[in-house]
């Protein structure tokens, strides 16, 4: 399944792009924003630097059981700061569907488009 | 695919000649049909891969092959490591050792009607499913290396199920070489509580009625007769393997570049298989490996338990255990002279023929049961391996039924609700904690697993001996 985050800088496009992830398993209307989680990556290039960020985002869930509904990204060069905000996963309400197993390099592309938006995507394992 | 890029052998066999960067050609098994379905992006990952350093003999693309992350999946493909032959941690998947396992239960249609709702409450209680969920078992650092180590064997010492279980599993339920130093803490952190998790997405639990036997001889020997109720468990490594791939994948990019390999996709990343990397990434599949086989064991043993209150009659024993996403070290001949290759089947199963010395005793005269998982909706199949399949395809053959739709189509198409009603009308009781996730996974938004299951026996990839139709079905 591919995902698409839009935004006026590169980082509203990350965290776009990780709404647009945790879309893939829920509703984000349903996901309360009660918890944070610190999240740091580093990799050489934007496109990597993407990749490095919503798969860190699939461990925290996996390992924290958590699901996320808001971000806040502060990129410099190439490391990005995070904070993620989210809860516990609750079956009955979240009614999760199915589990992400990566962000892969399938579409990867992290671009400004024609008219300056920037565009931060690529194809999820489910 | 367009035919036009394709050259005709048979009914069931079609060539793509070596050219540009292909070392080899591409040989799709499928009918017409199934090749005028599959997508064009089909061929093209084929092909790169048939461009791969040390590929033997071709790519071979599964009647149920689709559009996969590098290989296409329905990819076989054996590397000789004495030609540079590599290891791709792409060409195994994010799922490492996604299988099937199918129980005999010992019981009739008859025992099940009558307690069918009561069964469907009770394994939804008994067996963990879907995201987030956790399984009972919580293994500290110990626990989980030796976990990683003796895979299914381990889950027996420790009580959950028999050794007569592990003759019926590959490599006997304990993957060798597995090596938990190449784990990193990440994946072992993701899999200290779900040992014994079902997962989400396609996998699932399913009680099955045999409806038609094809061949009577080896249904015989397997244990197989119509009108009797199986039970059929398809999972994997869970968060351990996806851990383990994400991490070798990216390795394998900047591995792949050192040793100047041309990779068209980076989704196809690779190593050599003598290469310090490369021998690091086989120690760590192993252990999911083992991983997803000591998963599917508890699993076995959380069934056996949820039928024994219910149906004290029932008798669990294991049919077979097959892994569908896997890179094995395996003897075939090549051109008169046998090899040691490491053959990745990303999508599909293993399936020995006859006369095959790893076989377990009972199989080695009929060939290894080829276990097939249809759709919530629609059949399952069990095959035996065939003497062909062994030169066709270096004994593989196909895995399930495909996607034909992506999961946003089928969202778009159908409703959970729908699905579960019109299924029931059929006898078909669907338990799942999502709807959306029973609409992506609706009947239709998969292709004709009986069109598939025609093609891999008339390509001789393997021989029908069974059909199973679905009772109830426990979706992650």
């Amino acid at each position: 399944m591919g995902i698409r985050g839009k935004g006026l800088t590169k980082e509203q496009a990350f965290e776009q792009a990780a709404l647009a992830l945790t879309s893939v398993i829920t509703s984000i209307d349903k996901v309360e924003p009660e918890q944070k989680v610190a999240i740091t990556c580093q990799a050489i290039d934007d496109e990597l630097l993407l990749l490095d960020w919503l798969n860190t985002l699939l461990y925290e869930m996996d390992t924290r059981k958590m699901l996320f509904s808001s971000f806040e990204i502060h990129l410099d060069k190439n490391t990005l700061n995070a904070v993620a905000w989210g809860q516990r996963i609750d079956i009955q309400k979240h009614q999760p569907t199915v589990e992400v197993k990566a962000a892969t390099y399938m579409e990867l592309s992290v671009r400004q488009d024609e008219s300056g938006t920037w565009i931060a995507q690529c194809v999820v394992d489910v | 695919m367009e035919l036009k890029n394709l050259k005709k052998q048979s009914d069931y066999q079609w060539l793509i000649k070596p050219t540009g960067k292909m070392r080899v050609p591409v040989i799709i098994y499928a009918d017409e049909s199934l090749i005028r379905e599959m997508d064009e992006k089909v061929r093209e990952q084929a092909v790169n891969v048939a461009g791969l350093p040390g590929i033997v003999n071709a790519c071979y693309v599964m009647p149920d092959a689709h559009w996969g992350y590098g290989f296409p999946i329905g990819g076989v493909a054996a590397f000789d490591p004495n030609e540079g032959g590599v290891v791709s941690a792409g060409g195994v998947g994010f799922d490492i050792s996604c299988g099937v396992r199918t129980l005999l239960t010992g019981l009739t249609i008859e025992d099940i009607e009558p307690v069918k709702n009561n069964l469907a409450e009770i394994l939804v209680r008994k067996i963990p499913a879907g995201v987030g969920s956790t399984g009972k078992l919580l293994l500290n650092q110990n626990e989980m290396d030796e976990m990683l180590v003796g895979g299914a064997l381990w889950a027996v010492e420790r009580g959950y199920g028999n050794s007569e279980d592990l003759k019926r599993i590959e490599e006997k339920g304990c993957a060798a070489g597995a090596n938990p130093q190449y784990v990193s803490n990440e994946a072992k952190k993701r899999q200290r509580d779900e040992v014994g998790t079902l997962g989400s997405g396609n996998h699932y639990l399913e009680v099955q009625h045999i409806t038609e036997i094809f061949d009577g001889k080896i249904a015989q020997t397997y244990g197989l007769q119509k009108g009797q109720i199986t039970i059929s468990i398809h999972c994997g490594s869970r968060g351990l393997g996806h851990q383990i791939a994400t991490e070798y994948q990216k390795k394998m990019v900047t591995t792949a570049k050192e040793k100047g390999i041309e990779l068209a996709d980076r989704e196809l990343a690779c190593a050599p298989i003598n290469s310090a990397i490369g021998k690091q990434y086989l120690g760590a599949m192993r252990a999911a490996i083992n991983c997803a086989l000591a998963n599917r064991q508890v699993l076995t043993d959380l069934v056996r338990k949820a039928l024994s209150s219910l149906l004290p009659k029932a008798e669990i024993k294991l049919l077979y255990d097959v892994s569908h996403n896997t890179c094995k070290e395996e003897t075939h001949t090549v051109n008169g002279k046998q090899k040691r290759l490491f053959v990745h089947r990303k999508g599909a199963t293993r399936a020995f023929g006859p006369g095959e010395p790893t076989l377990a005793d009972e199989f080695r005269d009929i060939g290894q049961p080829v276990l097939i998982g249809g759709t919530m909706g629609t059949a399952s199949y069990i095959l035996a391996g065939t003497a062909e399949c062994m030169s066709l395809s270096f004994g593989s053959s196909c895995h399930g039924a495909g996607r034909s739709m992506s999961r946003s189509q089928a969202t778009k198409r159908w409703h959970g609700k729908d699905v579960v009603k019109n299924l029931a009308q059929q006898g078909i009781l669907i338990r799942s904690p999502s709807l959306r996730g029973v609409a992506e996974e609706a009947p239709g938004a998969y292709k004709d697993v009986n069109a598939v299951v025609e093609a891999a026996h008339n390509a001789n990839l393997s021989r029908k001996v069974a059909k199973l139709m679905p009772l109830v079905c426990i979706k992650g």
